[in-house]
């Protein structure tokens, strides 16, 4: 399966990843300080900086844009629990 | 001041200013609230009603048994033809219980909510799908022609969706759960009433207290206002002295502890041990975290202090590790009892870790990270574990845990490459 590199900045980990991972489910694991609430795009807890590599994962739904919209996101600002990584390098840290 | 007021008595509505009335329940055998709440006192589920030239604003509701009170105090002032506006400061259903029966009463009135609660209120009234509301946020107004409503949004004090509503022309907060307390008096205004300090303190405690950082970025709204009186929706009206209550919540949301660390990072490791084991193990991890420079290391004893005062100092530490044995495939008690107190502070983002050792299958140390990270502890050191006596080279080991913990509190720690698979 494809690979992909996910790095945490605030912990200074770089994790490899199959794409198609989604960032909190490995945050979660590696123990990041990107915190979440729902993991189901409700909540607005995990919204997360997107450092580099903002065009290597997956679009935001229309309802992620009305959960950012609501939390006063900014331009590189996505919540965790439904940005997947599709390739390439992300480079991430809590918002 | 008035000289007898009684809420008791009959169930009319009692004046709060010239323009404002109280049309709230009691609930004086309340003792227990939202299951983890004790009150001696019982509750109030407070309501108002706000007079403007151009038609009346209710300001939240009550619970669904006490909705009658509700309806005919307010029935005593004002029709319901004349309701233009509902406010619904929180949508917890202690003050949105009696909102379907008004809405059927008033259908013309405007529903008024956080831009955080549409979703929260259709699920509360599941049955009105028709429902109209208008989703506001801070420095929303509206008007009733001589008297104005302006919001301001108050996130997670104590839900998402909490507001205030402030009332400009007679300086009046309406302030939701905010400066809330349960304790019903029927004399309702805390100049009349009886002692409710504690009850105050008690509600900020397990109400807004792990929410710290938004009570100081609320307070920065709150405190500019002027204040003749705090309408809250819970407990007595506050009429006398408000921003005594307002500079309270500054006091109760600052640290409880002395700053003497400087810009220190402060890691705190809590240990429990049967035959010393562990307890080894938390003097070498202590020694490893004590050789970075810039952190300040603590180490208890569990089994030396009671959960409250530790609590306490989790709250202002930037990180903790918790050392346990592995008895009956579990971790201790004293441990989960502190844990299970966290719930009153705010946690989210601290360093977590686990350590301990074990006789037969070691599963402490695995739940203890399970637990830190549903406490939305940030856990990236992975636990570290020792069956039964640790060897020199395995408290050396302990020793390396300690330092990569300071070095991550510390913002140390080289960068790492791992594969998710090795995670899984």
């Amino acid at each position: 399966m494809a690979k992909a590199e996910l790095t945490f900045k605030d912990i200074n980990k770089t994790v490899t990843v199959s794409t198609g991972e989604r960032v909190i489910d490995v945050s979660e694991k590696e123990g990041s300080g990107i915190v979440y609430g729902c993991k189901e795009g409700d909540c607005g807890t995990c919204i997360m900086d997107v450092l580099e590599g903002w065009e290597n994962l997956s679009q935001p739904s229309v309802v992620e844009d009305k959960i950012l919209r609501e939390n006063a996101a900014g331009r590189h600002q996505r919540l965790a629990c439904q940005a997947q990584v599709l390739g390439g390098k992300v480079v991430v840290k809590p918002a | 001041m008035d000289a007898v007021i009684n809420a008791a008595t009959n169930r009319e509505a009692i004046q709060v200013a010239e323009r404002v009335h109280w049309v709230g329940a009691l609930d004086p055998q309340l003792r227990t609230f939202d299951l983890i709440l004790q009150t001696a006192n019982g509750t109030t589920y407070n309501a108002y009603l706000l007079r403007g030239s151009e038609g009346v604003a209710v300001i939240d509701t009550v619970k669904e048994e006490f909705a009658d009170e509700f309806f005919t105090r307010l029935e005593s002032v004002a029709d319901y033809s004349e309701i233009k506006v509902i406010v619904l400061n929180h949508l917890e259903p202690d003050h949105t219980g009696a909102l379907p029966t008004l809405l059927q009463r008033a259908p013309q009135a405007q529903v008024y909510i956080s831009y955080k609660a549409p979703k929260m209120l259709k699920a509360l009234l599941k049955d009105e799908q028709t429902l109209q509301f208008n989703p506001v946020n801070t420095g929303d107004e509206i008007s009733l022609g001589d008297r104005t409503l302006r919001f301001i949004h108050t996130p997670y004090l104590h839900w998402p969706d909490t507001q205030c509503a402030y009332l400009p022309e007679d300086y009046i907060l309406f302030s939701g759960d905010v400066f809330g307390c349960h304790f019903c008096d029927t004399r309702l205004f805390n100049d009349l009433c009886g002692d409710f300090r504690f009850s105050f303190e008690y509600y900020y405690a397990h109400i807004m207290r792990p929410f710290r950082k938004y009570v100081l970025e609320a307070l920065q709204h709150i405190e500019p206002l002027e204040l003749e009186i705090i309408a809250p929706s819970h407990g007595p009206i506050l009429r006398d002295r408000p921003n005594s209550y307002v500079q309270r919540f500054r006091e109760l949301a600052t640290s409880k502890l002395p700053i003497e660390q400087g810009s220190d990072k402060t890691l705190l490791i809590f240990y429990l041990s049967s035959y010393g084991n562990t307890a080894k193990m938390a003097q070498a991890v202590c020694s490893g975290a004590e050789t970075v420079a810039n952190v300040r290391v603590s180490l208890y004893d569990l089994a030396g202090g009671e959960v409250e005062p530790f609590v306490n100092l989790v709250e202002e530490a930037d990180g903790i590790a918790l050392g346990s044995p592995t008895i009956n495939g579990d971790a201790t008690k004293p441990i989960w009892d502190l844990l299970s107190s966290m719930v009153m502070i705010e946690t989210q983002g601290k360093l977590g870790a686990a350590f301990g050792s074990y006789g037969w299958s070691g599963e402490a140390v695995d739940m203890l990270e399970s637990r830190l990270r549903g406490l939305k502890f940030k856990v990236p050191v992975p636990g570290f574990r020792v069956k039964l006596i640790p060897t020199e080279e395995e408290l050396q080991q302990c020793h390396d845990f300690g330092v990569q913990l300071g070095k991550v509190l510390t913002g140390k720690t080289t960068h790492k490459v791992i594969d998710f698979e090795d995670l899984v």
